[in-house]
């Protein structure tokens, strides 16, 4: 694209000057930012900005939530030439200490006092740092720091000087060229500091264009900006997507009001990661148990329709007269108030992308008539790698290769990308840069996958836990742990998985219930026990989980790559992993190695062949003291299936 | 930094408060001045909310009189007081339950309703005219609060924390000069007693609002109060800044008992 963000607004401005471009619900009444009026505000702010010494090429930090004024901050910062940097709100100030280092930055745009007191907090490290505006004052009257003012007092000064110069704005706007750098994203590293991912007005505006022309997106779309703006993916979903199309960007009234929000403004394009969705599922389910009977009744008697007709319809697929008409009905008692209520009702397209989504959870969406669909993409990429065309919307795919993007899969499994959309360098960090960035232009990834039959992108886990099966039936076959252990936890019944089988002959797993729900499966069937260690070894119990990991292993054998992952032998552990214990991470991650140490005669016992073993463990309580639990484990043999692939 | 503390607005003398034999009050004096944070406290029984309740008009003081920026009287009436721009919150709250936070915080603006009933049933055009006008009012104080979120919501099904917000919600809504808190942060965890405080601060601070404040948490009134009485027994035993009464020897007594 030929063009450059501040360009995009101008031309917006000119073409459609009174046409909405966001709106903001204050004070119980959703506030409407005409095109004409974002330009004005942006060309005070940029003059303001200009008068406070801000330069080309200088860097300018913005945090806060969605609010029009930060986002016309960006925009002011981008006509002069200098690059924003959107920050998390909610990380604490030592992590911005950082970015706001590696950059240089001398000029910060934030929300409100809380941001403030973080700035000021860690201004003796950043001595640079010279200038903070903020945008809402409250609270802030007394604050006598030097360099703090409000945006209202930044656009008063640069309002007298956009008089005077009333040329100055276009002409700096006019300068810029569509490769000079346009924003940049810091990502948090797993270890060691975050990188500053610099994109250039190209590269973001490109794949803003890409994905809006996969999805026919125009200016009538309405999109609520909820997720933070840090994230690459807000900014596309509600600034750079926002500035190529035109559409309408809503920002809520708080954090605390985005589901009223969301009803009121009835997005049409929407965004949100798998956990959100989850939330609002629980939510509905929640309700429909306290519902009267009649209701509750009539709720499941269409969702087993919605459940068998849905999908297909939604993939646009005959369905049959029958099935149509009480599809229709369906839609009329229960899916389209349902979507109402979840502020869904207007979606076209809906996205989720992030981690791994679980099949349920995918269709129930699909199946109520919304068109949710995964895509792949990260920081690095500009998002958009792979998007599910409609129709083609899979759980367990995150979609086609998108126009303009060239994905080749290494011979390690890594997915290597290349894209017009893809970073310029991390800054200042070229021994990263040349990490990542080969010099034929490939991105690499670090995910294993490969593409499907049908052309879609399979993510399968992280390229460096991707091991091989060595020796038995399945020598060199590719061992994916979190691609098995997703796939067994989305069972509710399972809480946590681990996967062993790298440089091992076969595939072992140890399992750990979800104590809530398989304890309410217990009751319905009026089984008793006596705890969680009793409730995991009950015989029952293991032939329900042995269900689960032959259903895996069945969906597995489809694939020809991964069918050597097949899950031969199980446990079900006598205890929940616990970060406490160090099993897992803070983020609920688990920790393989160090299960596989700490429970070594389990593993041993797992490959080993044994029926059942004795194990004692160490356990961290809450308040700091410890004890102990043992139990003798039984170990079951799983069915495998021979692959799909290879049968034929 | 320091804000600028007024004249004396609220003055009151030598009152007592008899309820038959009890004495609630025994010849109380102190005063409040404009913009301060003024916090009386004492232990079960002291008397702190009788003494709101005379300066509220709520009881009629036996003896003595309270002066409002200039005028005198011996007794409040609790609708004059309301119109001179004295609000208060209550201790057990007095909220309509089954009302929505958006009417309960509209109520306080009741006094300040110029159309009468008949135009207001009617929703006739100057009555619907003032409503906006008064939404307008209302929303700022919801957004002020940050409960924005509640809006809509009987009052009835929110935690008590927030059920004490809409409370001091509708008293702001009187725009009041003087207001008065009865143990705004009785019964609250922690987190919310922080925020508390700092809507306090913020409606002090933003608005100029004076606040007179019954409280029982120690820790909170030193931290937010300018000035402070004691009462004890129906009897003023300490007068001053937060550090004058925590060195005071009779405070200390009535608060931590002596060893005799």
């Amino acid at each position: 694209m030929q063009t450059t963000f501040p360009r995009l607004l101008m031309q917006h401005a000119k073409q459609r000057p009174s046409a909405p471009a966001m709106r903001e619900k204050e004070y119980g009444i959703w506030q409407t930012l005409s095109w004409a009026d974002l330009a004005k505000m942006v060309s005070h702010m940029a003059c303001g900005l200009h008068q406070m010494g801000l330069q080309r090429g200088d860097h300018l930090i913005v945090v806060g939530s969605n609010r029009p004024r930060l986002y016309a901050a960006m925009l002011a910062t981008q006509a002069l030439g200098a690059i924003p940097i959107p920050l998390y709100q909610d990380a604490v100030g030592a992590e911005c200490v950082f970015p706001i280092n590696n950059a240089d930055v001398k000029f910060c745009v934030v929300e409100d006092q809380e941001q403030v007191d973080k700035l000021l907090e860690i201004r003796e490290q950043c001595p640079q740092l010279a200038h903070i505006f903020f945008d809402d004052p409250r609270g802030l009257r007394k604050y006598d720091e030097p360099g703090l003012a409000s945006i209202d007092e930044l656009m008063a000064a640069g309002e007298v000087f956009h008089g005077l110069h009333p040329d100055f704005v276009a002409e700096q706007i006019e300068l810029a060229h569509p490769d000079d750098v346009g924003a940049m994203f810091f990502t948090s590293g797993t270890t060691g500091n975050p990188k500053g991912v610099v994109h250039t007005h190209r590269s973001l505006l490109d794949r803003a264009q890409a994905g809006a022309e996969f999805d026919r997106l125009g200016p009538n779309e309405e999109v609520l900006a909820y997720l933070p703006p840090a994230w690459i993916g807000q900014n596309i979903f509600s600034y750079a997507q926002w500035l190529c199309c035109g559409y309408i960007v809503n920002c809520p009234e708080s954090t605390a009001t985005v589901t009223i929000d969301l009803k009121e403004v009835g997005p049409t394009y929407y965004f949100a990661p798998p956990r959100v969705f989850e939330g609002l599922l629980t939510t509905v389910m929640i309700r429909m148990e306290d519902a009267g009977a009649f209701k509750r009744k009539m709720f499941h008697y269409f969702m087993d329709i919605a459940r068998r007709v849905g999908p297909a319809k939604m993939d646009g697929k005959s369905v049959g007269l029958i099935d149509s008409l009480q599809y229709a009905l369906g839609n009329l008692m229960v899916f389209g108030p349902l979507r109402n209520n979840l502020g869904m009702s207007r979606v076209r397209v809906a996205y989720t992308a992030g981690e791994a989504i679980g099949p349920d959870l995918f269709s129930f969406y699909r199946s109520i008539g919304v068109n949710l669909k995964q895509l792949y993409g990260s920081t690095e990429t500009a998002v958009f790698v792979c998007l599910q065309p409609d129709h083609e919307a899979r759980a367990d795919t995150v979609g086609v290769p998108c126009p303009g993007v060239e994905i080749k899969v290494a011979d390690n499994g890594e997915i290597l990308v290349k894209s017009p959309g893809l970073l310029k360098e991390y800054y200042k960090n070229p021994a990263a840069t040349a990490e990542v960035l080969t010099a034929e232009g490939w991105y690499h990834t670090s995910d294993a996958g490969f593409i499907d039959s049908h052309g879609h992108l399979k993510i399968i886990d992280r390229v460096k836990d991707v091991g091989r099966i060595k020796g038995g039936a399945n020598d060199g076959a590719m061992f994916a742990p979190k691609y098995v252990e997703n796939k067994l936890k989305f069972f509710p019944q399972i809480k946590e998985v681990v996967a062993y089988g790298d440089q091992r002959e076969k595939v072992c797993v140890m399992v750990n219930i979800d104590f809530e729900a398989v304890g309410n499966w217990a009751e319905r069937r009026n089984l008793p026990y006596a705890g969680y260690t009793d409730l995991a070894q009950k015989p029952e119990v293991y032939g329900l989980i042995q269900d689960c990991v032959e259903k895996v292993n069945a969906d597995l054998a489809e694939d020809a790559l991964l069918a050597g992952s097949q899950v031969s032998r199980f446990l079900v552990l006598h205890k929940e992993l616990d970060a406490d214990d160090g099993e897992l991470t803070r983020t609920n991650k688990v920790r393989r190695g160090f299960i596989a140490e700490k429970y070594q005669p389990l593993v041993d016992a797992l490959y080993g062949g044994a029926t059942e073993q004795y194990i004692e463990t160490q356990v961290k309580f809450e308040d700091g003291r410890t004890g102990s639990v043992n139990a003798t484990l039984k170990i079951s043999d799983a069915k495998t299936f021979a692959p799909v692939g290879k049968a034929a | 930094m320091s804000k600028h503390i007024g004249d004396v607005v609220l003055d009151v003398q030598n009152i007592s408060l008899r309820f038959g034999g009890v004495k609630a009050l025994t010849d109380i004096s102190f005063n409040v001045r404009e913009h301060e944070v003024r916090a009386i406290i004492g232990p079960n029984g002291a008397g702190k909310s009788s003494m709101l309740n005379c300066i509220n008009g709520v009881y009629t003081p036996t003896e003595g009189t309270i002066t409002f920026r200039g005028q005198t009287f011996d007794h409040m009436d609790s609708h004059q007081v309301a119109a001179m721009g004295i609000a208060r919150t209550f201790q057990n709250l007095a909220l309509f339950k089954g009302m929505s936070v958006l009417d309960n915080i509209m109520t306080g603006r009741n006094l300040r309703m110029k159309s009468n009933l008949f135009l207001q049933a009617l929703r006739l055009g100057p009555a619907e005219r003032e409503e906006i006008e008064h939404r307008e009012k209302v929303e700022r104080i919801i957004d002020f609060l940050e409960i924005q979120a509640f809006r809509k919501t009987p009052v009835g099904q929110l935690p008590y924390g927030l059920q004490k917000r809409v409370d001091l919600g509708r008293a702001l809504a009187l725009e009041p000069q003087v207001l008065l808190l009865d143990e705004p942060m009785a019964g609250m965890n922690v987190e919310e007693k922080q925020d508390m405080c700092r809507f306090i601060l913020d409606v002090n601070e933003e608005f100029r609002t004076t606040v007179v404040l019954i409280e029982h948490d120690m820790g909170v009134v030193m931290d937010i109060s300018d000035r402070v009485v004691v009462l004890d027994y129906g009897k003023k035993i300490g007068d001053g800044t937060p550090d004058e009464v925590r060195n005071n020897e009779e405070v200390i007594r009535a608060y931590l008992g002596t060893s005799h």
